[in-house]
């Protein structure tokens, strides 16, 4: 992976963070919590920085970082969809709902589209198992969906445009 | 509940939060200040009703009335013709599937007949924003009866004599845990609240934590007074936004009311919560592991003993409890352990709470007494199997659990017999499933969730898995042989002998169960290479029946491959190197002329 330079406002942040709970070690997954809800996602560069703040070496870091698959070392898609695999939707046709989105977005679990619009994940019961199968865009849960509403809730997106 | 004369509880669960409850809210205060009615009609938004399958659900009180499926757009009516002119909305009730009457109020209804709420008490009737709602319903009634009228001892003696076990999945009798922290040689000690729930499928704790979170403050620092701890801690998931905010809030209103924090109630205990987050690993509801966690670490479980009781979060006597197994101590303190150990089976006290889910009518959040039949469960509350199918397993203990058929129908749920089936009790998921889905698949699936959490520690966890795993691929392909059979057996007794911790110790036991139960499906697949519940894509084959196809072109049209081929008004023709088994051609064709082998 090419390396990436942090700008000084992000490198400031981060150390922001690090400080506002103490520079403690046993606060390493806080911080990253907060630090990857700012960021989006917590490249080494991001990884080093905190390293150097608590006072660990960066192999600590990045062994926590890739145990918890709630941390990504990926930029996500502007539009991040979740499909819901956990038991109750995986019996009401997740399967075939993920296998739809794949399709549709020519791009495999993990993966972001060329154009950096969606990405996708698939994740286990957001406890809206009444309205399985679920998948989530963002924050905005669908319930009960089906494989030929895949493209419409794509399009739907498409067409959004995030002013900055 | 203050002057108001009547109340509007709107559903603020995280199903009923999806489906637009909080416009259906707002939509309510506007219109009810719009007709200048804000002060007499009270709307509050509340926890999980558990009726989620007919989400969102709007309650009117004091009539009880029980509204399904509402949209913002119902809500005017309800103003309207409910709340001003006293006529309910017909429409908008629910009706019994059995025979088609309205229900007009949900003490009539099946859903709700056969349950006792204990944990769920406040769930879908109080405000959980709202401290005061929560005492109005003898809230923190029992932390002071604790802190000014018994000792500590004699608190534990009540949770022991009540017969509670833990609800975390394990069933250790709560009141010996505490006991055995007390007596833990400590200066600092900790109480922690495992909020993880990682079984996917199960959304108790976090409906409990969502609609009633002042349950689970009081219990835990009762338990801290017992214990001789100052400090606990909630361990939630980070997947969790809604739960993570109200604990919030509730703590900070605990601390403004002196409920929580330094010289609780004037008795000079002191006792703080804070939170920890989880980041999306399984293993880490397992208590080593969650204790690792933590403290910041990878979340590995390490041996037992030490016990966390003896040695957990920083080194420190640790106990760490469920979150439905501390909703219950209220109430157990309150009412007493007699009451509570008159409720349920002879070695199984009290209810449990279940996250029903799955090809079932009423998807939904229950709680019943131990001792109630699956079938009861399933058909009663649960109102039966979806699309009128027949019922083929259910599934509790989610990843470390089993599946048992209608021949376990009627054994009475408890830790006990549950593992006497095959299976286990678990954390409260239990997943129904009818003649379409194939059993191999599901344990299948349950491995790959498996996969996917091994935390890598020990070999038998991280390899055999997956060994196991491409097996049941092999075999779900249509390449499996019976010497394969024997192998997941062999191999699946051995991964449960060896594993380090409870995540590798259970996570064969889908396989196993099924191994037993479904003998003959896995020999279908075996044997004849077919998937009896036809779910099984690689097995699948696809094709056009010359007698029957009309040449509409329909199927044509919709292959997404282009797999089909063939002339107007003349038969078609299904490519088998390209038909991807989507099975579109067989939904769309209205003649029939699809076959499916
Ligand atoms: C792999 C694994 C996952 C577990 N997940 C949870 C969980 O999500 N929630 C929970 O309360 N207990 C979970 N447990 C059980 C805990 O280790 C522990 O027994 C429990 O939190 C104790 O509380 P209780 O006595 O109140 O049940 C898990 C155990 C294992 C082995
Ligand atoms: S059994 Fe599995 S999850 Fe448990 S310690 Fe071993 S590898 Fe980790
Ligand atoms: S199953 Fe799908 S891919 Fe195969 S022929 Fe039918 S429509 Fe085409
Ligand atoms: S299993 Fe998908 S929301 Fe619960």
């Amino acid at each position: 992976m090419p390396k990436i330079k942090l700008a000084e406002k992000t490198i400031e942040l981060i150390k922001e963070i690090c400080a506002s709970f103490d520079n403690k070690e046993g606060e390493l997954i806080n911080v990253l919590h907060q630090v990857q809800s700012k960021l989006g996602y917590l490249p080494a560069e991001v990884q080093e920085v905190i390293a150097r703040e608590l006072n660990m070496s960066v192999a600590k870091v990045y062994g926590v970082v890739t145990f918890y698959s709630f941390f990504t070392m990926k930029p996500q898609g502007e539009f991040p969809i979740s499909i819901c695999m956990g038991t109750a939707c995986y019996v009401r046709g997740a399967e075939q709902v993920l296998s739809e989105f794949k399709r549709q977005l020519k791009i495999e679990v993990g993966q972001t589209t060329a154009d950096g619009k969606f990405s996708l994940s698939s994740l286990r019961c957001v406890g809206a198992c009444g309205l399985a199968p679920v998948v989530m865009v963002g924050e905005k849960v669908f319930g009960r969906v089906t494989s030929p509403q895949v493209l419409k809730i794509i399009e739907e997106y498409k067409e959004v445009n995030v002013e900055e | 509940m203050a002057d108001y004369n009547m109340h509007v509880l709107v559903c603020g669960g995280t199903g009923c939060k999806a489906s637009e409850s909080e416009q259906i809210k707002n939509n309510f205060k506007k219109y009810l200040s719009e007709l200048g009615l804000a002060d007499e009609v009270q709307v509050i938004t509340t926890g999980c009703f558990g009726f989620c399958e007919k989400g969102p659900i709007v309650k009117i009180l004091p009539d009880n009335t029980f509204y399904t499926q509402v949209t913002p757009k119902d809500v005017w009516e309800i103003v309207e013709e409910h709340i001003v002119k006293g006529r309910k909305v017909k429409h908008l009730l629910y009706k019994d599937p059995k025979n088609d009457h309205l229900i007009p109020d949900a003490t009539g209804m099946d859903f709700y007949k056969k349950q006792i709420r204990i944990a769920l008490r406040n769930c879908g009737f109080i405000n959980p924003e709202n401290v005061e709602e929560y005492i109005a319903r003898d809230g923190y009634a029992a932390l002071g009866t604790c802190l000014s009228e018994k000792t500590p001892e004699e608190v534990i003696q009540v949770v022991k004599d009540s017969g509670l076990r833990g609800r975390g999945g394990g069933g250790f009798p709560t009141g010996l845990k505490w006991e055995l922290t007390r007596k833990a040689a400590g200066d600092q000690k900790y109480v922690v609240c495992n909020a993880d729930e990682g079984d996917p499928g199960a959304f108790m704790d976090r409906s409990i934590l969502e609609g009633d979170p002042h349950s689970v403050i009081e219990a835990m620092a009762i338990c801290g007074y017992c214990v001789g701890a100052d400090k606990g801690l909630v361990y939630i998931r980070a997947e969790y936004p809604l739960a993570i905010q109200r604990l919030k809030v509730a703590i900070n209103q605990a601390k403004e009311y002196g409920l929580l924090g330094t010289d609780i109630l004037g008795t000079g205990f002191h006792f703080d919560i804070e939170l920890k987050y989880g980041a999306g690993a399984f293993v880490c509801g397992e208590e080593t592991a969650l204790i690792h966690s933590m403290e910041g670490l990878r979340g590995e479980p390490t041996v037992k003993p030490p016990f966390p009781a003896e040695s957990g979060y920083l080194g420190k006597p640790t106990n760490v409890n469920n979150v439905e197994t501390f909703a219950n101590i209220p109430v157990i303190i309150n009412k007493g352990a007699a009451w509570f150990s008159a409720i349920g089976t002879e070695k199984s006290k009290g209810t449990k709470v279940f996250a029903l889910a799955g090809n079932i009518n009423n998807v939904g959040l229950i709680e019943v007494p131990m001792g109630t039949t699956l079938r009861e469960v399933i058909y009663d509350i649960g109102g039966g199997i979806k699309d009128g199918k027949e019922f083929k397993s259910v599934q509790t203990g989610g990843p470390s659990g089993g599946c048992l058929t209608k021949d376990f129908l009627d054994v009475p749920i408890d830790y006990d017999n549950l593992l006497k089936a095959g299976s286990m009790m678990g954390s409260g998921g239990m997943i129904v499933m009818d003649e379409g889905d194939c059993m191999v698949s599901i344990a299948k699936f349950y491995l790959e969730f498996t996969l996917e959490e091994s935390c890598g520690k020990c070999t038998p966890c991280r390899i055999g898995n997956k060994r196991l795993h491409e097996i049941l691929d092999k075999i779900t392909s249509g390449k499996g042989t019976r010497e394969d059979l024997d192998r997941l057996r062999i191999l699946g007794n051995v991964i449960k002998d060896t594993s380090l911790c409870g995540l590798g110790q259970t996570s064969p036991n889908p396989v196993l169960s099924t191994l037993d139960n479904f003998m003959d499906e896995y020999l279908a697949h075996v044997d004849e290479h077919k998937c009896p519940a036809g779910q099984c894509k690689k097995l699948l084959h696809y094709s056009i029946d010359d007698e029957k196809c009309t040449g509409c072109t329909l199927c044509f049209r919709n292959c997404p491959v282009g797999a089909i081929s063939g002339e107007k008004r003349s038969p078609h023709y299904i490519d088998q190197s390209l038909c991807i088994k989507c099975g579109v051609c067989l939904e769309k064709c209205k003649f029939g002329a699809v076959l499916i082998r």
